[in-house]
């Protein structure tokens, strides 16, 4: 293409894709694009995009194919415009996306432009299955992606981490549910629990939920691994047992505590080192969290108070 | 995979067995023919202000001039005080063909050539609570009008802007031949945050979006 200069700056960036793709839109004798939603009272396509993108790719091609999941049809235009609000604003914080279209079918018998050809392709892929069990929820999802801004795990880690399509809280729900628990079983484990993609999701999905019931599905089908289910077992065991618990951990806390050394963290753990060789490990500060508890508030927890 | 053997599993998965009840049917089908917008967000100041000011918040120009000639002077001082050349590619509406374009202009009309660095078109509408110009597909306003030129200026006549996007459903259900192939609702120029999220204007689409406001009310005397 003639581009062998090296592009630093992000205008410089964004014009050299502009300049090498609009050929690209040009020559294409086919455009595919997706379908933010689907509407049932016009059999209309809506896409949402503030590049321009799509438009390009669904205007100037002989030929418009569409690929979209099953969940995206809405019944009316009525019912399209609530969604379109919480789309753009949960998506970047604006009130519209740039482009907002809707495609009706092929071009019109006297249009000077627009495809010859509008071609749907419904996709299930599963989730006519999930309608029927406990990740219905999930079908709500608009992919928005409030869920991945506001996830510390994606934050740190970035999208492709999560080895497909989906990234963030959503993709971890989806990906084991598109391809396999067994090949996705990290995912749902990659999570620490805060909440915050529930809080912020504008489809109200309960996203740490199904995240619990794929770990649920992991130990069920003891996919979880010898190691996981051992360490789970022996913390099970102890847990019904505050005495033994509380006697354990104290000894443990202050152990580590002591071991941690003025230096309050440990470089090296024997059965750690999965963690230990990249990072260092903390050390507790020497006492439990129930011995804190006792001596901040300056009573006892009896044992006999253990929860169900 | 059929349509049948899709449809066969979203029936299994709602425990639903055979047809529907007719009475659900009915509902169903009352619901999509005769639909009504659901809670709108309340909008406070005059349409015409919300909407210029929707469209300035979102990096877009707006100006407001006369039908006719009045148009015709607003697209050249815009071209002029960018410092584009005197060249632009028309929609062939009614509204547009009004104009007696100025001599200083060249003036083409139908589809835009690579070279076309800026498009003039009139919109079907606009939305106030967002600042979006509303462009439908028709033989007169081909869809690459508002795409692949570089700058594009959009005649939008005074009454018709909307409140909500509802209004905007209303008015294309009753179109003569009801929905065009495309309905582009544009809001501000092009952009992306793609590159190192810093945002950028002119990603694929036009770099500046100019909106001419024009009046309705007084129509310009020359015509």
């Amino acid at each position: 293409m003639g581009k062998t200069e090296r592009v630093t700056e992000v205008a410089s960036i964004v014009n050299e894709a502009r300049e090498v793709l609009r050929d690209g839109f040009l020559r294409a004798d086919a455009g595919i694009t997706g379908g933010n939603f689907l509407i049932a009272e016009t059999g209309s396509v809506a896409l949402v995009t503030n590049e321009g993108n799509g438009d390009l790719t669904n205007t100037l091609p002989r030929v418009h194919i569409v690929t979209a999941g099953i969940e995206k049809v809405v019944p009316t235009l009525d019912d399209l415009s609530v969604l379109l609000r919480l789309l753009a604003r949960s998506a970047t914080g604006q009130e519209a996306s740039v482009y907002t279209t809707l495609s009706t079918g092929p071009r019109r018998a006297d249009d000077l432009d627009g495809p010859e050809a509008f071609h749907v392709v419904l996709i299930d892929n599963g989730r006519s299955q999930w309608l029927g069990n406990e990740f219905r929820d999930m079908l709500r999802c608009i992919r928005c992606g409030a869920c991945l801004n506001h996830c510390p795990v994606w934050n740190s880690i970035g999208g492709h981490a999560y080895g497909w399509v989906y990234p963030g809280p959503m993709g971890s729900v989806l990906t084991p549910l598109m391809i396999g628990l067994e090949e996705g079983k990290h995912l749902p484990n990659a999570c620490t629990m805060n909440g915050r993609c529930q809080s912020v999701c504008p489809m109200s999905i309960p996203l740490p939920n199904l995240l619990r019931k794929h770990r649920f599905r992991l130990h069920g089908q003891a996919l979880d691994g010898r190691g996981a289910r051992l360490a789970l077992k022996l913390w099970g065991a102890l847990a019904v047992r505050p005495r033994w618990y509380r006697w354990l951990t104290r000894i443990g806390t202050s152990l580590l505590g002591i071991l941690g050394g003025k230096r309050g963290r440990f470089r090296y753990l024997p059965l750690a080192r999965g963690w230990t060789d990249s990072r260092d490990l903390p050390a507790p500060h020497g006492q439990s969290f129930v011995a804190a508890w006792q001596r901040q508030n300056n009573k006892r927890v009896r044992p006999s108070e253990r929860c169900a | 995979m059929s349509r049948e053997e899709v449809l066969g599993r979203i029936r299994r998965s709602l425990n639903r067995k055979g047809a529907l009840p007719e009475g659900v049917a009915q509902g169903l089908a009352r619901r999509t023919a005769r639909s009504a917008p659901h809670i709108l967000p309340a909008i406070a100041e005059e349409l015409l202000d919300r909407f210029v000011n929707k469209v300035e918040a979102v990096a877009g120009t707006t100006v407001a001039c006369k039908r006719g000639a009045g148009i015709s002077e607003a697209v050249v001082e815009f071209l002029q005080s960018r410092r584009l050349p005197l060249r632009i590619v028309v929609s062939d509406d009614d509204l547009l063909r009004a104009v007696a374009w100025s001599n200083r202009l060249d003036v083409s009309t139908g589809l835009p050539d690579p070279s076309d660095l800026t498009s003039v078109t009139a919109a079907f509408g606009a939305v106030a609570e967002t600042g979006s110009v509303v462009m439908i597909s028709e033989r007169q306003t081909p869809t690459s009008l508002n795409l692949l030129p570089e700058n594009h200026i959009v005649a939008v006549p005074n009454q018709r802007v909307f409140k909500h996007q509802e209004e905007v459903w209303q008015a294309l259900r009753e179109r003569p031949g009801g929905m065009p192939r495309t309905v582009n609702f544009i809001t501000g120029p092009s952009r992306t945050g793609d590159v190192e999220q810093v945002l950028q204007l002119g990603a694929h689409g036009p770099r500046q979006l100019h909106v001419l406001m024009v009046d309705d009310a007084s129509p310009d005397p020359s015509t």
